[in-house]
């Protein structure tokens, strides 16, 4: 039988994976996929809280679905951010992006 | 199936997922880093699956492993030159993040597994406890006590405005 221990430790896991590649990339793309496992780390986690705890609701379930559209809709924004970064310096290394005005 | 066999797969794609995740993490090359993740998240797929979430399953693979990870290679293609080397970061930096995050992982490993789960035999293991795709789409749609309309709509706006917000970032001046 699989406990819920397991989800959470590979969850928990996956997390701590995605926070140091957050700190340790430069490049603002492998930072935005290092964030991408920080949140499907916790998905994972409203998921698993929901069907093991409380069966027969859904609220788990629902907030994991909207979890996934509101990512979807940051990366997308995320990526736009950073496309329109390299059209004005020429790279998208964090250390670059010192200045930002206007 | 029966319950080892169960087991056996649901290991099999923890220890591929963390594995995945440190390589998305540790190699130089962004792509790879993007294909790493499409395969971290096809194994959440499967992890929902083995929780009997099929439809976010579902929508896991269309929306992240269909959208999202197909806009990451996009924008790898439009903002890598062809023979760029990784920066790092100098080591203190790694060192800090290594500490803190080990004491990350230990404060919440010790909260997880001190803690007495209380959750009697569960139908998921049985296999036959799959929300039947009505229900779900009564609750979306549904304007009720634990029905979803009013952050369905919220969202269709927040998706405009991101669409609205994209184009005028990227756009070219």
């Amino acid at each position: 039988m699989i406990r819920i221990e397991y989800y959470l430790v590979i969850s928990t896991l996956m997390f701590f994976i995605g926070i140091f590649g957050f700190i340790t990339r430069k490049n603002m793309i492998a930072i935005l996929i290092s964030l991408e496992l920080v949140l499907n780390a916790v998905e994972i986690n409203f998921a698993v809280f929901n069907r093991y705890l409380y069966p027969d609701r859904m609220e788990g379930m629902f907030f994991t679905l909207f979890g996934i559209a509101i990512t979807a809709a940051e990366t997308a924004v995320a990526l736009a951010i950073i496309i329109g970064a390299y059209r004005r310096i020429g790279n998208i290394d964090v250390n670059n992006l010192a200045k930002m005005k206007g | 199936m029966s319950p080892l066999i169960n087991l056996v797969i649901f290991i099999c794609l923890g220890v591929a997922m963390l594995v995945l995740s440190v390589m998305a993490i540790a190699t130089k090359s962004l792509l790879r880093s993007a294909t790493y993740l499409l395969l971290i998240l096809l194994c959440t797929a499967g992890f929902y699956l083995f929780l009997n979430y099929h439809f976010l399953a579902a929508v896991q693979v269309s929306v992240y492993a269909g959208g999202v990870v197909i806009l990451f290679v996009f924008a790898i293609f439009l903002t890598t030159k062809k023979d760029e080397s990784m920066v790092r970061h100098d080591v203190l930096r790694y060192a800090y993040g290594a500490a803190g995050i080990l004491s990350g992982i230990a404060l919440t490993a010790f909260i997880v597994l001190k803690r007495e789960y209380l959750y009697s035999d569960n139908r998921s293991m049985l296999g036959d406890a799959e929300i039947p795709m009505q229900q779900i789409g009564e609750a979306l749609m549904g304007t009720g006590k634990y029905q979803y309309l009013l952050p369905f709509e919220v969202l269709s706006v927040l998706l405009l405005a991101c669409i609205i917000g994209g184009l005028i970032i990227a756009k070219k001046r």
